[in-house]
Protein backbone atom coordinates (compact mmCIF):
# COMPACT_ATOMS: atom_id res chain seq x y z
CA UNK A 1 0.00 0.00 0.00
CA UNK A 2 2.76 2.44 0.94
CA UNK A 3 4.34 1.60 -2.69
CA UNK A 4 1.16 2.27 -4.30
CA UNK A 5 0.66 5.59 -2.25
CA UNK A 6 4.18 6.77 -3.23
CA UNK A 7 3.51 5.91 -6.80
CA UNK A 8 0.30 7.94 -6.44
CA UNK A 9 2.44 10.87 -4.27
CA UNK A 10 4.94 11.12 -7.39
CA UNK A 11 2.67 11.45 -9.98
CA UNK A 12 0.87 14.21 -8.35
CA UNK A 13 3.74 16.58 -7.86
CA UNK A 14 5.39 15.51 -10.91
CA UNK A 15 2.43 16.01 -13.27
CA UNK A 16 2.32 19.75 -10.90
CA UNK A 17 6.24 20.69 -11.85
CA UNK A 18 6.21 19.26 -14.90
CA UNK A 19 3.34 21.30 -15.72
CA UNK A 20 4.88 24.43 -14.64
CA UNK A 21 7.89 23.57 -16.72
CA UNK A 22 6.21 22.87 -19.61
CA UNK A 23 4.04 26.29 -19.43
CA UNK A 24 8.16 27.44 -18.94
CA UNK A 25 9.37 26.26 -22.02
CA UNK A 26 6.24 27.19 -23.77
CA UNK A 27 6.81 31.14 -23.13
CA UNK A 28 10.62 30.23 -24.50
CA UNK A 29 9.61 28.22 -27.72
CA UNK A 30 6.89 30.86 -28.82
CA UNK A 31 9.07 33.18 -29.78
CA UNK A 32 11.92 30.87 -30.64
CA UNK A 33 10.07 29.49 -33.72
CA UNK A 34 9.52 32.40 -34.80
CA UNK A 35 12.43 35.11 -34.28
CA UNK A 36 15.00 32.33 -34.01
CA UNK A 37 15.89 33.82 -30.98
CA UNK A 38 16.20 31.98 -27.61
CA UNK A 39 15.15 34.95 -25.63
CA UNK A 40 17.26 34.69 -21.98
CA UNK A 41 15.45 37.98 -20.82
CA UNK A 42 12.24 35.60 -20.29
CA UNK A 43 13.34 34.77 -16.89
CA UNK A 44 12.66 38.55 -16.05
CA UNK A 45 9.09 38.74 -16.88
CA UNK A 46 8.60 36.12 -14.12
CA UNK A 47 10.75 38.32 -11.67
CA UNK A 48 8.34 40.77 -13.51
CA UNK A 49 5.85 38.55 -12.42
CA UNK A 50 6.61 37.95 -9.20
CA UNK A 51 7.38 41.85 -8.40
CA UNK A 52 3.80 42.60 -9.40
CA UNK A 53 2.81 39.63 -6.56
CA UNK A 54 4.19 42.12 -4.20
CA UNK A 55 3.54 45.08 -5.39
CA UNK A 56 -0.38 44.33 -5.54
CA UNK A 57 0.02 42.16 -2.32
CA UNK A 58 0.63 45.32 -0.64
CA UNK A 59 -3.17 46.38 -1.50
CA UNK A 60 -6.28 45.43 0.19
CA UNK A 61 -7.07 43.64 -3.20
CA UNK A 62 -7.69 39.81 -3.06
CA UNK A 63 -5.49 37.52 -3.93
CA UNK A 64 -6.88 36.58 -7.11
CA UNK A 65 -7.37 40.03 -8.25
CA UNK A 66 -3.45 39.98 -7.32
CA UNK A 67 -2.51 36.96 -9.33
CA UNK A 68 -4.02 38.91 -12.45
CA UNK A 69 -2.85 41.78 -12.65
CA UNK A 70 1.01 40.29 -11.72
CA UNK A 71 0.04 38.30 -15.10
CA UNK A 72 -1.32 41.38 -16.74
CA UNK A 73 2.26 43.25 -16.13
CA UNK A 74 3.46 40.02 -17.27
CA UNK A 75 2.02 40.50 -20.52
CA UNK A 76 2.76 44.02 -20.77
CA UNK A 77 6.45 43.50 -20.32
CA UNK A 78 6.67 40.92 -22.43
CA UNK A 79 4.78 43.11 -25.19
CA UNK A 80 7.35 46.07 -24.25
CA UNK A 81 9.91 43.82 -24.81
CA UNK A 82 10.00 43.50 -27.92
CA UNK A 83 8.88 46.80 -29.12
CA UNK A 84 11.57 48.46 -27.27
CA UNK A 85 14.47 45.93 -26.98
CA UNK A 86 14.02 43.28 -29.99
CA UNK A 87 12.28 44.98 -32.66
CA UNK A 88 15.26 47.63 -33.12
CA UNK A 89 17.62 44.35 -34.03
CA UNK A 90 15.36 42.71 -35.57
CA UNK A 91 17.24 42.73 -38.90
CA UNK A 92 20.68 41.88 -37.81
CA UNK A 93 22.23 38.75 -37.20
CA UNK A 94 20.57 36.24 -34.58
CA UNK A 95 23.85 36.72 -32.44
CA UNK A 96 22.72 40.31 -31.95
CA UNK A 97 19.71 39.38 -30.83
CA UNK A 98 20.86 36.89 -28.66
CA UNK A 99 23.23 39.57 -27.22
CA UNK A 100 20.33 42.02 -26.69
CA UNK A 101 18.14 39.49 -25.15
CA UNK A 102 21.47 38.66 -22.08
CA UNK A 103 21.58 42.25 -22.09
CA UNK A 104 18.29 42.96 -21.46
CA UNK A 105 18.39 40.13 -18.59
CA UNK A 106 21.31 41.96 -16.69
CA UNK A 107 19.65 45.40 -17.07
CA UNK A 108 16.04 44.29 -15.76
CA UNK A 109 17.90 42.40 -13.03
CA UNK A 110 19.81 45.46 -12.31
CA UNK A 111 16.72 47.72 -11.95
CA UNK A 112 15.56 44.98 -9.70
CA UNK A 113 18.39 45.53 -7.49
CA UNK A 114 18.60 49.31 -7.55
CA UNK A 115 14.86 50.31 -7.50
CA UNK A 116 13.86 47.74 -4.98
CA UNK A 117 16.13 45.68 -3.06
CA UNK A 118 18.88 42.96 -3.51
CA UNK A 119 17.63 40.96 -0.72
CA UNK A 120 14.70 38.13 -1.06
CA UNK A 121 10.94 39.77 -0.27
CA UNK A 122 8.16 37.60 0.59
CA UNK A 123 4.86 38.52 -1.50
CA UNK A 124 1.38 37.97 0.46
CA UNK A 125 0.59 34.17 -0.83
CA UNK A 126 -2.76 32.98 -0.27
CA UNK A 127 -3.00 29.44 2.30
CA UNK A 128 -3.58 27.45 -0.31
CA UNK A 129 0.37 27.96 -1.60
CA UNK A 130 0.91 25.31 1.85
CA UNK A 131 -1.85 23.91 2.63
CA UNK A 132 -2.96 20.22 2.04
CA UNK A 133 -5.16 17.09 2.80
CA UNK A 134 -4.83 13.97 3.59
CA UNK A 135 -6.78 11.22 1.70
CA UNK A 136 -6.78 7.45 1.87
CA UNK A 137 -3.61 7.80 3.41
CA UNK A 138 -2.22 10.01 1.03
CA UNK A 139 -0.96 13.74 1.38
CA UNK A 140 -1.85 16.10 -1.21
CA UNK A 141 -1.07 19.60 -1.67
CA UNK A 142 -3.38 21.75 -2.84
CA UNK A 143 -0.96 23.69 -4.92
CA UNK A 144 -0.28 20.75 -6.61
CA UNK A 145 -3.87 20.17 -7.96
CA UNK A 146 -3.92 23.32 -8.76
CA UNK A 147 -1.30 23.71 -10.71
CA UNK A 148 -2.10 20.57 -12.66
CA UNK A 149 -5.54 21.94 -13.83
CA UNK A 150 -4.07 25.70 -14.47
CA UNK A 151 -0.72 24.12 -16.37
CA UNK A 152 -3.66 21.56 -18.30
CA UNK A 153 -6.25 24.70 -18.64
CA UNK A 154 -3.69 26.89 -20.23
CA UNK A 155 -2.15 23.96 -22.30
CA UNK A 156 -5.80 23.50 -23.80
CA UNK A 157 -6.60 27.08 -23.97
CA UNK A 158 -3.40 28.09 -26.02
CA UNK A 159 -3.79 25.46 -28.65
CA UNK A 160 -7.27 26.38 -29.01
CA UNK A 161 -6.23 29.67 -29.72
CA UNK A 162 -3.05 28.82 -32.16
CA UNK A 163 -6.12 26.44 -34.58
CA UNK A 164 -9.18 28.50 -33.98
CA UNK A 165 -8.03 32.20 -34.17
CA UNK A 166 -5.99 33.82 -37.35
CA UNK A 167 -3.38 35.13 -35.65
CA UNK A 168 -3.02 31.74 -34.08
CA UNK A 169 -3.07 30.48 -37.47
CA UNK A 170 -0.54 33.11 -38.34
CA UNK A 171 1.88 32.42 -35.49
CA UNK A 172 2.02 28.67 -36.53
CA UNK A 173 2.65 29.73 -39.98
CA UNK A 174 4.95 32.12 -38.74
CA UNK A 175 7.05 29.53 -37.40
CA UNK A 176 7.12 27.57 -40.95
CA UNK A 177 8.26 30.41 -42.70
CA UNK A 178 8.07 33.76 -41.47
CA UNK A 179 8.10 35.50 -44.67
CA UNK A 180 6.08 33.64 -46.73
CA UNK A 181 3.28 34.65 -43.84
CA UNK A 182 4.03 38.10 -44.53
CA UNK A 183 3.49 37.55 -48.26
CA UNK A 184 0.02 36.38 -47.49
CA UNK A 185 -0.52 39.79 -45.94
CA UNK A 186 0.14 39.28 -42.70
CA UNK A 187 1.74 41.86 -40.84
CA UNK A 188 4.79 40.63 -39.52
CA UNK A 189 4.93 42.98 -36.02
CA UNK A 190 1.27 42.06 -35.01
CA UNK A 191 2.22 37.90 -35.22
CA UNK A 192 5.72 38.87 -33.39
CA UNK A 193 4.17 40.78 -30.63
CA UNK A 194 1.50 38.33 -30.58
CA UNK A 195 4.33 35.73 -29.40
CA UNK A 196 5.79 38.12 -26.84
CA UNK A 197 2.24 38.39 -25.42
CA UNK A 198 2.03 34.45 -25.00
CA UNK A 199 5.31 34.47 -23.86
CA UNK A 200 4.64 36.86 -20.86
CA UNK A 201 1.44 35.10 -20.21
CA UNK A 202 2.96 31.80 -19.66
CA UNK A 203 5.89 33.85 -17.58
CA UNK A 204 3.32 35.37 -15.14
CA UNK A 205 1.44 32.36 -14.93
CA UNK A 206 4.71 30.75 -14.14
CA UNK A 207 5.35 33.49 -11.35
CA UNK A 208 2.60 32.44 -9.47
CA UNK A 209 3.49 29.06 -8.99
CA UNK A 210 7.10 29.44 -8.57
CA UNK A 211 7.22 32.11 -6.06
CA UNK A 212 4.40 30.22 -4.48
CA UNK A 213 6.44 27.51 -4.04
CA UNK A 214 9.13 29.02 -2.48
CA UNK A 215 7.66 32.64 -1.14
CA UNK A 216 10.25 34.55 -1.98
CA UNK A 217 11.03 37.17 -5.16
CA UNK A 218 14.31 38.54 -5.68
CA UNK A 219 16.37 39.97 -8.77
CA UNK A 220 18.11 36.99 -10.19
CA UNK A 221 14.67 34.87 -9.10
CA UNK A 222 14.31 34.15 -13.25
CA UNK A 223 17.47 32.82 -13.86
CA UNK A 224 16.11 29.24 -12.80
CA UNK A 225 12.97 29.44 -14.67
CA UNK A 226 14.58 30.63 -17.95
CA UNK A 227 17.10 27.53 -17.39
CA UNK A 228 14.35 25.01 -16.70
CA UNK A 229 12.94 26.54 -19.96
CA UNK A 230 16.00 26.31 -22.40
CA UNK A 231 16.81 22.44 -21.22
CA UNK A 232 13.13 21.47 -21.41
CA UNK A 233 12.53 22.93 -24.76
CA UNK A 234 16.01 21.77 -26.28
CA UNK A 235 15.33 17.99 -24.60
CA UNK A 236 12.48 17.97 -26.47
CA UNK A 237 12.95 19.39 -29.39
CA UNK A 238 13.38 23.50 -29.91
CA UNK A 239 11.48 23.52 -33.16
CA UNK A 240 7.49 22.42 -32.14
CA UNK A 241 5.52 23.28 -29.10
CA UNK A 242 4.40 19.87 -28.59
CA UNK A 243 8.54 19.23 -27.85
CA UNK A 244 8.42 21.89 -25.25
CA UNK A 245 5.34 20.85 -23.43
CA UNK A 246 6.66 17.28 -23.52
CA UNK A 247 10.65 18.33 -22.66
CA UNK A 248 9.05 20.05 -19.74
CA UNK A 249 6.84 17.05 -18.40
CA UNK A 250 9.88 15.00 -18.59
CA UNK A 251 12.40 17.24 -16.71
CA UNK A 252 9.58 17.14 -14.22
CA UNK A 253 9.00 14.01 -13.67
CA UNK A 254 13.09 13.24 -14.01
CA UNK A 255 13.54 16.13 -11.37
CA UNK A 256 10.69 14.78 -8.54
CA UNK A 257 11.74 11.04 -9.73
CA UNK A 258 15.61 12.07 -8.46
CA UNK A 259 14.28 13.48 -5.62
CA UNK A 260 12.17 11.20 -4.41
CA UNK A 261 14.79 7.88 -5.09
CA UNK A 262 17.99 9.48 -5.14
CA UNK A 263 19.42 7.85 -1.77
CA UNK A 264 20.32 10.35 0.86
CA UNK A 265 23.95 10.66 0.57
CA UNK A 266 23.53 11.47 -3.32
CA UNK A 267 20.49 13.97 -2.97
CA UNK A 268 22.62 16.96 -3.24
CA UNK A 269 23.82 15.47 -6.61
CA UNK A 270 20.55 15.70 -8.32
CA UNK A 271 20.96 18.59 -10.81
CA UNK A 272 24.07 16.78 -11.81
CA UNK A 273 22.62 13.57 -12.37
CA UNK A 274 19.75 15.32 -13.80
CA UNK A 275 22.00 17.06 -16.55
CA UNK A 276 23.59 13.92 -17.14
CA UNK A 277 20.32 11.83 -18.15
CA UNK A 278 19.64 15.16 -20.23
CA UNK A 279 23.21 14.82 -21.88
CA UNK A 280 22.51 11.41 -22.83
CA UNK A 281 19.30 12.12 -24.07
CA UNK A 282 20.53 14.45 -26.51
CA UNK A 283 23.36 12.34 -27.61
CA UNK A 284 20.98 9.98 -28.77
CA UNK A 285 18.36 12.04 -30.26
CA UNK A 286 21.01 15.76 -30.90
CA UNK A 287 17.49 17.44 -32.14
CA UNK A 288 14.96 16.78 -29.00
CA UNK A 289 12.47 13.94 -28.61
CA UNK A 290 9.97 15.72 -30.92
CA UNK A 291 11.21 16.83 -34.63
CA UNK A 292 9.66 18.38 -36.92
CA UNK A 293 7.99 16.15 -39.22
CA UNK A 294 9.22 18.01 -42.12
CA UNK A 295 12.05 19.25 -43.63
CA UNK A 296 12.17 23.12 -42.99
CA UNK A 297 12.45 24.89 -46.53
CA UNK A 298 15.66 26.37 -46.58
CA UNK A 299 15.46 30.40 -46.71
CA UNK B 1 -2.25 52.93 -66.63
CA UNK B 2 -1.47 49.53 -66.95
CA UNK B 3 -1.91 47.36 -63.42
CA UNK B 4 1.89 46.72 -63.03
CA UNK B 5 4.82 49.06 -64.26
CA UNK B 6 8.02 48.51 -63.58
CA UNK B 7 10.26 51.96 -64.45
CA UNK B 8 14.27 51.26 -64.58
CA UNK B 9 14.58 49.13 -62.08
CA UNK B 10 17.85 48.97 -60.26
CA UNK B 11 18.78 45.95 -57.50
CA UNK B 12 22.89 45.48 -56.40
CA UNK B 13 23.31 42.56 -53.76
CA UNK B 14 26.53 43.67 -52.50
CA UNK B 15 28.90 43.82 -55.47
CA UNK B 16 26.71 42.21 -57.43
CA UNK B 17 24.49 43.68 -59.88
CA UNK B 18 21.43 41.63 -60.27
CA UNK B 19 19.14 44.31 -62.03
CA UNK B 20 20.44 46.80 -64.29
CA UNK B 21 17.13 48.53 -65.62
CA UNK B 22 14.35 46.88 -66.28
CA UNK B 23 11.45 48.04 -67.82
CA UNK B 24 8.18 46.21 -67.91
CA UNK B 25 4.62 46.64 -67.79
CA UNK B 26 1.20 44.05 -67.38
CA UNK B 27 -2.26 44.65 -68.24
CA UNK B 28 -4.97 43.11 -66.67
CA UNK B 29 -5.95 40.03 -68.31
CA UNK B 30 -2.92 39.27 -69.34
CA UNK B 31 -0.44 36.30 -68.85
CA UNK B 32 3.45 37.68 -69.08
CA UNK B 33 6.39 35.86 -69.68
CA UNK B 34 9.60 36.60 -67.83
CA UNK B 35 11.97 34.27 -68.97
CA UNK B 36 15.98 33.66 -69.15
CA UNK B 37 18.56 31.79 -67.98
CA UNK B 38 19.40 31.12 -64.08
CA UNK B 39 20.87 34.55 -62.67
CA UNK B 40 19.52 36.41 -65.31
CA UNK B 41 17.24 38.84 -63.01
CA UNK B 42 13.73 37.30 -63.21
CA UNK B 43 13.13 36.34 -59.32
CA UNK B 44 15.05 38.99 -58.76
CA UNK B 45 12.47 41.39 -60.59
CA UNK B 46 9.45 39.10 -58.64
CA UNK B 47 11.06 39.98 -54.92
CA UNK B 48 11.50 43.69 -55.44
CA UNK B 49 7.78 44.02 -56.92
CA UNK B 50 6.87 42.30 -53.17
CA UNK B 51 8.93 44.48 -51.11
CA UNK B 52 11.29 41.36 -50.25
CA UNK B 53 13.93 43.26 -52.06
CA UNK B 54 14.87 46.90 -51.97
CA UNK B 55 15.92 48.20 -55.10
CA UNK B 56 18.63 50.61 -55.76
CA UNK B 57 15.98 52.94 -58.07
CA UNK B 58 13.76 52.54 -60.47
CA UNK B 59 9.88 52.69 -59.75
CA UNK B 60 7.14 50.24 -59.62
CA UNK B 61 3.36 51.19 -59.41
CA UNK B 62 0.09 48.92 -59.36
CA UNK B 63 -2.71 50.39 -60.31
CA UNK B 64 -0.89 53.72 -60.41
CA UNK B 65 0.35 53.79 -56.87
CA UNK B 66 3.56 53.65 -55.98
CA UNK B 67 5.10 50.28 -54.36
CA UNK B 68 9.12 51.01 -53.37
CA UNK B 69 9.64 51.34 -49.76
CA UNK B 70 6.61 49.65 -49.10
CA UNK B 71 6.26 46.48 -46.37
CA UNK B 72 5.59 42.75 -48.38
CA UNK B 73 2.35 42.77 -45.93
CA UNK B 74 1.31 46.17 -47.30
CA UNK B 75 1.96 45.58 -50.64
CA UNK B 76 0.31 42.32 -50.65
CA UNK B 77 -3.04 43.44 -49.28
CA UNK B 78 -3.34 45.97 -52.45
CA UNK B 79 -4.31 42.97 -54.51
CA UNK B 80 -0.93 41.02 -55.23
CA UNK B 81 -0.28 37.23 -54.54
CA UNK B 82 2.93 35.69 -54.76
CA UNK B 83 3.29 31.87 -56.00
CA UNK B 84 6.96 31.76 -54.37
CA UNK B 85 10.12 29.65 -55.82
CA UNK B 86 10.03 26.71 -53.69
CA UNK B 87 5.94 26.50 -53.34
CA UNK B 88 6.35 27.69 -49.25
CA UNK B 89 3.27 26.21 -48.20
CA UNK B 90 2.99 25.27 -44.56
CA UNK B 91 4.14 22.13 -44.02
CA UNK B 92 3.04 21.84 -40.34
CA UNK B 93 -0.63 23.22 -41.09
CA UNK B 94 -3.12 21.54 -42.53
CA UNK B 95 -4.44 22.09 -46.25
CA UNK B 96 -7.34 24.09 -45.15
CA UNK B 97 -5.31 25.96 -42.62
CA UNK B 98 -3.17 26.98 -45.54
CA UNK B 99 -5.89 28.32 -47.81
CA UNK B 100 -7.37 30.02 -44.84
CA UNK B 101 -4.34 31.70 -44.20
CA UNK B 102 -4.50 32.19 -47.66
CA UNK B 103 -7.35 34.90 -47.35
CA UNK B 104 -6.17 36.67 -43.90
CA UNK B 105 -6.31 39.59 -45.96
CA UNK B 106 -9.99 39.63 -46.29
CA UNK B 107 -12.90 40.03 -44.23
CA UNK B 108 -15.61 38.98 -46.45
CA UNK B 109 -16.27 35.54 -44.53
CA UNK B 110 -19.09 34.03 -46.07
CA UNK B 111 -17.19 35.02 -49.87
CA UNK B 112 -13.85 33.66 -48.31
CA UNK B 113 -15.90 30.22 -47.31
CA UNK B 114 -17.51 30.42 -50.97
CA UNK B 115 -13.54 30.77 -52.77
CA UNK B 116 -12.76 27.93 -50.32
CA UNK B 117 -15.59 25.77 -51.96
CA UNK B 118 -14.69 27.00 -55.22
CA UNK B 119 -10.84 26.64 -55.74
CA UNK B 120 -11.30 22.90 -53.63
CA UNK B 121 -13.89 21.92 -56.66
CA UNK B 122 -11.66 23.38 -58.45
CA UNK B 123 -8.33 21.51 -57.54
CA UNK B 124 -10.21 17.99 -56.46
CA UNK B 125 -7.08 16.89 -54.59
CA UNK B 126 -6.95 19.32 -52.21
CA UNK B 127 -10.37 19.17 -51.48
CA UNK B 128 -10.52 15.22 -50.61
CA UNK B 129 -7.37 15.99 -48.22
CA UNK B 130 -8.68 19.36 -45.78
CA UNK B 131 -7.53 17.98 -42.72
CA UNK B 132 -4.37 16.70 -43.49
CA UNK B 133 -1.29 18.15 -42.70
CA UNK B 134 0.31 19.76 -46.02
CA UNK B 135 3.88 18.41 -45.77
CA UNK B 136 2.16 15.09 -46.56
CA UNK B 137 1.68 16.36 -49.98
CA UNK B 138 3.13 15.71 -53.49
CA UNK B 139 5.64 18.43 -55.11
CA UNK B 140 2.63 18.60 -57.51
CA UNK B 141 0.34 18.81 -54.86
CA UNK B 142 2.14 21.37 -53.16
CA UNK B 143 2.27 23.39 -55.87
CA UNK B 144 -1.70 23.51 -56.27
CA UNK B 145 -1.81 24.32 -52.69
CA UNK B 146 0.17 26.98 -53.28
CA UNK B 147 -1.37 28.15 -56.18
CA UNK B 148 -4.96 28.03 -54.79
CA UNK B 149 -3.38 29.63 -51.09
CA UNK B 150 -2.79 32.69 -53.54
CA UNK B 151 -5.66 32.52 -55.25
CA UNK B 152 -7.75 32.64 -51.84
CA UNK B 153 -6.73 36.39 -51.94
CA UNK B 154 -8.82 37.06 -54.67
CA UNK B 155 -5.82 39.07 -55.85
CA UNK B 156 -5.69 41.61 -58.87
CA UNK B 157 -2.52 39.81 -60.30
CA UNK B 158 -0.72 36.47 -59.27
CA UNK B 159 3.25 36.61 -59.35
CA UNK B 160 4.31 33.13 -60.26
CA UNK B 161 8.26 32.50 -59.66
CA UNK B 162 9.32 29.20 -61.48
CA UNK B 163 6.19 26.87 -60.69
CA UNK B 164 7.36 23.91 -62.56
CA UNK B 165 10.74 23.84 -60.95
CA UNK B 166 11.65 20.36 -59.74
CA UNK B 167 9.10 19.10 -60.76
CA UNK B 168 8.44 15.60 -62.65
CA UNK B 169 7.78 16.43 -66.01
CA UNK B 170 4.22 15.03 -66.57
CA UNK B 171 3.88 17.25 -63.26
CA UNK B 172 5.16 20.43 -65.03
CA UNK B 173 3.01 20.11 -68.18
CA UNK B 174 0.03 19.82 -65.38
CA UNK B 175 0.91 23.15 -64.15
CA UNK B 176 1.50 24.76 -67.64
CA UNK B 177 -2.05 23.61 -68.03
CA UNK B 178 -3.43 25.01 -64.67
CA UNK B 179 -2.00 28.13 -65.99
CA UNK B 180 -4.20 28.10 -69.04
CA UNK B 181 -7.15 27.28 -67.02
CA UNK B 182 -6.66 30.55 -65.14
CA UNK B 183 -5.95 32.53 -68.02
CA UNK B 184 -9.29 31.44 -69.01
CA UNK B 185 -10.90 32.60 -65.91
CA UNK B 186 -9.50 35.84 -66.34
CA UNK B 187 -6.33 35.74 -63.69
CA UNK B 188 -3.89 38.48 -64.57
CA UNK B 189 -0.21 36.73 -64.42
CA UNK B 190 3.29 37.72 -64.10
CA UNK B 191 5.08 34.38 -64.83
CA UNK B 192 8.74 33.86 -64.20
CA UNK B 193 10.00 30.78 -65.49
CA UNK B 194 13.14 29.01 -67.08
CA UNK B 195 10.85 26.58 -69.11
CA UNK B 196 11.05 29.20 -72.20
CA UNK B 197 8.94 27.11 -74.77
CA UNK B 198 6.16 25.96 -72.88
CA UNK B 199 5.76 29.56 -71.51
CA UNK B 200 6.05 31.02 -74.58
CA UNK B 201 3.31 28.82 -75.96
CA UNK B 202 0.72 30.28 -73.61
CA UNK B 203 1.81 34.08 -72.83
CA UNK B 204 0.41 36.88 -74.44
CA UNK B 205 3.79 39.03 -73.68
CA UNK B 206 6.74 37.99 -72.42
CA UNK B 207 9.88 39.73 -71.59
CA UNK B 208 13.14 37.77 -71.99
CA UNK B 209 16.07 38.93 -69.15
CA UNK B 210 19.72 38.68 -69.26
CA UNK B 211 22.16 39.81 -67.03
CA UNK B 212 19.55 41.94 -65.56
CA UNK B 213 18.68 43.84 -68.40
CA UNK B 214 15.55 43.20 -70.79
CA UNK B 215 17.21 41.73 -74.14
CA UNK B 216 14.42 41.21 -76.07
CA UNK B 217 10.30 41.75 -75.33
CA UNK B 218 7.04 41.06 -77.38
CA UNK B 219 4.69 38.64 -78.39
CA UNK B 220 5.82 35.07 -78.21
CA UNK B 221 5.95 35.01 -82.23
CA UNK B 222 8.02 38.08 -82.42
CA UNK B 223 10.41 36.06 -79.99
CA UNK B 224 10.56 33.22 -81.03
CA UNK B 225 11.29 35.27 -84.81
CA UNK B 226 15.32 35.99 -83.30
CA UNK B 227 16.89 33.26 -84.31
CA UNK B 228 19.85 33.46 -81.47
CA UNK B 229 17.03 33.17 -79.08
CA UNK B 230 16.02 30.14 -80.67
CA UNK B 231 19.62 28.73 -80.61
CA UNK B 232 20.12 29.73 -77.31
CA UNK B 233 17.11 29.02 -75.20
CA UNK B 234 14.90 26.83 -77.26
CA UNK B 235 17.08 24.35 -79.48
CA UNK B 236 17.77 21.20 -79.09
CA UNK B 237 17.55 20.28 -75.15
CA UNK B 238 15.48 23.01 -74.03
CA UNK B 239 12.45 21.22 -73.57
CA UNK B 240 12.59 18.18 -71.21
CA UNK B 241 12.35 14.93 -73.47
CA UNK B 242 9.26 13.34 -74.41
CA UNK B 243 7.16 16.53 -72.84
CA UNK B 244 4.44 17.47 -75.24
CA UNK B 245 3.78 21.38 -75.57
CA UNK B 246 0.37 22.77 -73.48
CA UNK B 247 -1.59 24.63 -75.53
CA UNK B 248 -2.53 23.96 -79.75
CA UNK B 249 -0.41 25.66 -81.84
CA UNK B 250 2.76 25.68 -80.32
CA UNK B 251 5.99 25.84 -81.81
CA UNK B 252 6.52 22.24 -83.11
Amino acid sequence: MDAINDGIQYLISSLSLGGLYALMALGLVIVYGILRLVNFAYGELVMIGGYGLLLFGDSPLPWIMVALLSVIVAVIAGVLMERIAFRPVRDSSPTTMLITSFALSTLLQSVALLTVSPRPRAPRLPSIFVESFTIGGLQIKIVDLIGIIIGVLALVALTVFLRRTVIGLALRAAADDFTMTRLLGVPANRVIAAAFAISGLMAGIVALFWIGRTGQTYPTVGLQPVLIAFIASVVGGMESLRGAVLGGYVLGFLTMGLQTWLPQGVNNYRDAVMFGIVIVVLLLRPQGLIRPAYSREVR
Amino acid sequence: MSLLEVNDLHVRYGAIQALRGVTLYVDEGEIVGLIGVNGAGKSTTILSVLGVVRPLRGEITFRGQSLVGQTPEAIVRKGIAPVMEGRRIFPSLTIEENLRLGAAIRTDRERVQADLDRWCAFFPVLGERLRQPAGNLSGGQQQMLAVARALMSSPNLLLMDEPSLGLAPRLVAEVFNLIVQLRELGVTILLVEQNVRMTLDIVSRAYLLNTGQVEFSGTPAEIRQQADIERAYLGGGARPIGQPAVAPGGAS
